[in-house]
């Protein structure tokens, strides 16, 4: 069931003015930006098919879009949940009690931090510093920031996305 | 309140457009850059500031800037590091989401007195939104004629851009990067070159912290000399500090540097002091990589000075006694903190941040992590504590970037400062089971007579 990925036009005009950043030959420079849009097009995760088609689209060979996949945490590199929920777990936001934050949403969804719900709308994934410790805890649901959480603001947040139902990820479109 | 340069105009509505940033001022000092100065009375003004660099490590940035190669054919350009990942930090997002034309307007300054003619911005994935808005900030750049070609019939060109990182703290060392830039992952170089000779594709490179460059603005409007007549000493100008953790009112604030550290605490203009009435404990003054500092060591230095909010103060009586200003990620601990708990936490978060080029960073970082928590979850020995000191000495120094010495100091001096709370840990392990265990026995450190100095 290979079906060939490719971008919608939209995609691929944005594509094209990104890689056009950057000086005559040097169309690597493009390479992260680009998997995020791979990314938020292709359901959230970068399959190997996804990688090897942003290796075509900057004439790289594909193992040079494996090894920067693979380092960077904001790609997924297995399918994940329509709404991944990213707990800042560092140490600003654990003295304002991402801790009793994280157990919350475990009880509250049933998994554990790493672990999807069944119904594949939640995932929860733990995080390192999110330069948001001021209003902590905190966490990131696609590109936007809840901050200061109280319980009563997760149970609020989680009816609103699972009433919305979509996939939160992040865009560099208009979208 | 001391003056604000930066944040002056940040509650007039509408000030993250063009038009209303315009009308506040903006704008005005790249005019007159453009209009009356050589790109080398620029540089000028900034030596003449005193201005140090706002991302950790308070490099002068008018001596930075000499360093780029003036003889090289090939292009220059200027890198904004706005990575912004050490935990504790948070002012370059406050500020370029608030402001964003400060950050574009310094970025134009900046790259016109080096003379590049393109530039970049490195925004960290995270910051999505944040990246949002400064594209558009940078189209209305564009549209009013302060980017492009021929800026504003001067004969000056430049082009910036936006690239966007996706998740990896050591990016925020300069030629890690670069090779994100590059498309590749972030492994930092070994040093030299210097990016200032051999940067980005091997040109020429300039990397600055988004409030370094911001700052150039207020500096190019006020002439060096006066902006360095606010400061006390060699800490010249104001600083953006992100205040967290236990204090009544967290934020990003901007002081002149040289105000008191207890007034910053305890004054209701920064912190408005510690949350729930509690004590205060411990202060890591400049984000997670630099030492931790005891109660008695916060607001008095160890000769009995009063201690300032300036490189220099922060950083007297050394690593012994001392700390750092840093990045200005200012993290308050009251008595219910569990510093063993903090320490363990802050070793996970280096452990999981090392690239893994070095291993004594690689392999320590992870031993680290591992003889803390069962210390912290009570299967420690005493030994352990040992064994923590020797592992973080065999660290620091040993590597090539500083991710290594960042991931060493914060242990170094938890243990230097509060050997007593790790021996409690290991004595008492039914204590210390509830991971809340601070909460119920407060763990401060004796008095000052008593501290065990290793
Ligand atoms: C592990 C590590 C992480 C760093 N992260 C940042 C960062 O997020 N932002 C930043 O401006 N500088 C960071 N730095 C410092 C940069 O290497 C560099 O010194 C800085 O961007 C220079 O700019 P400045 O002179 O304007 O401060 C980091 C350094 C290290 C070793
Ligand atoms: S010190 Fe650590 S992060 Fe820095 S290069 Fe070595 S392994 Fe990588
Ligand atoms: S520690 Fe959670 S956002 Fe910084």
């Amino acid at each position: 069931m290979t079906k060939e990925l490719k971008f919608s036009d939209e995609t691929l005009a944005l594509a094209n003015k990104i890689i056009a950043r950057y000086p005559e030959g040097k169309q690597k420079s493009a390479l992260l930006p680009l998997l995020h849009l791979a990314q938020a097009e292709f359901d959230g995760w970068l399959s190997p098919a996804a990688m090897d088609y942003v290796a075509s689209l900057l004439k790289i060979l594909p193992v040079e879009v494996y090894e920067v996949a693979s380092f960077y945490s904001m790609y997924n590199l297995k399918p994940v949940g329509k709404c991944t929920l990213e707990v800042c777990r560092t140490v600003p936001c654990w003295l304002n009690g991402s801790e009793d934050l994280v157990a919350y949403l475990e009880k509250k969804l049933g998994v554990k931090d790493g672990e999807t719900t069944k119904d594949g709308m939640f995932t929860i994934k733990t995080v390192e510093c999110l330069g948001s410790c001021g209003t902590a805890p905190m966490l990131q649901c696609g590109a936007e920031f809840h901050e200061n959480l109280t319980n009563e603001k997760v149970d609020a947040l989680l009816t609103k996305l699972k009433t919305e139902g979509t996939r939160k990820t992040y865009c560099l479109g208009d979208k | 309140m001391g003056r604000q340069l930066l944040l002056e105009h940040i509650n007039v509505a509408g000030i993250q457009s063009y038009e209303v940033y315009k009308q506040k001022g903006g704008y005005a000092a790249l005019e007159k850059a453009l209009k009356t100065m050589a790109p080398d009375a620029v540089m000028e003004e900034v030596k003449k500031s005193g201005l140090r660099g706002r991302g950790g490590a308070g490099f002068p940035t008018g001596l930075k800037w000499s360093f780029l190669d003036r003889k090289s054919t090939k292009p220059r350009y200027l890198v904004c590091n706005a990575d912004e990942s050490e935990p504790g930090t948070f002012k370059d997002r406050y500020l370029m989401e608030k402001i964003p034309h400060a950050l574009i307007e310094g970025m134009i300054l900046s790259s016109f007195a080096l003379g590049a003619n393109t530039a970049y911005i490195y925004i960290r994935g995270e910051y999505f939104y944040v990246h949002k808005i400064l594209e558009k900030a940078i189209d209305e750049a564009y549209a009013a004629g302060w980017l492009g070609k021929n800026i504003m019939g001067s004969g000056y060109s430049l082009d910036l851009y936006m690239h966007i990182g996706a998740g990896a703290y050591i990016c925020g060392e300069e030629t890690a990067l670069l090779e994100s830039l590059e498309g590749k992952r972030g492994n930092p170089r070994i040093k030299p070159p210097f990016p200032a000779i051999a940067g980005l594709y091997g040109a020429p490179t300039v990397v600055n912290n988004v409030e370094t460059i911001a700052a150039v603005v207020p500096i190019i409007n006020l002439g060096g000399d006066e902006y360095a007549k606010i400061g006390v000493g060699k800490s010249t100008g104001t600083k953006l500090i992100s205040a967290s953790g236990h204090i009544n009112k967290p934020g990003v604030y901007e002081i002149e540097l040289g105000v008191s550290v207890e007034e910053f605490i305890y004054s209701d203009q920064y912190c408005g002091g510690i949350k729930n009435g509690k004590r205060l404990k411990a202060c890591v003054p400049g984000g997670s990589s630099v030492p931790i500092l005891p109660v008695d060591l916060i607001t008095k230095t160890a000769k009995g000075e009063t201690r300032l909010m300036t490189y220099e103060s922060l950083s007297d009586g050394g690593f012994a006694t001392g700390s750092m200003l840093g990045s200005g990620g200012f993290i308050v601990y009251d008595e219910t903190a569990c510093i063993v708990r903090s320490l363990w936490n802050f070793s996970r978060f280096y452990h999981h941040e090392s690239c893994g080029q070095c291993s004594p960073c690689r392999e320590g970082t992870g031993w680290l992590e591992k003889v803390l928590h069962r210390i912290e979850e009570g299967h420690g020995k005493m030994s352990d504590i040992d064994l923590l000191w020797d592992i973080q000495r065999k660290i620091e120094g040993n590597t090539i970037c500083p991710l290594g010495d960042a991931a060493a100091w914060p242990v170094a001096s938890a243990i230097r400062h509060f050997r007593h709370e790790f021996e409690y840990h290991v004595k008492y392990p039914e204590k210390v089971k509830d991971p809340k265990h601070g909460h119920y026995e407060p763990i401060m450190p004796p008095k000052k007579e008593e501290a065990v100095i290793v």
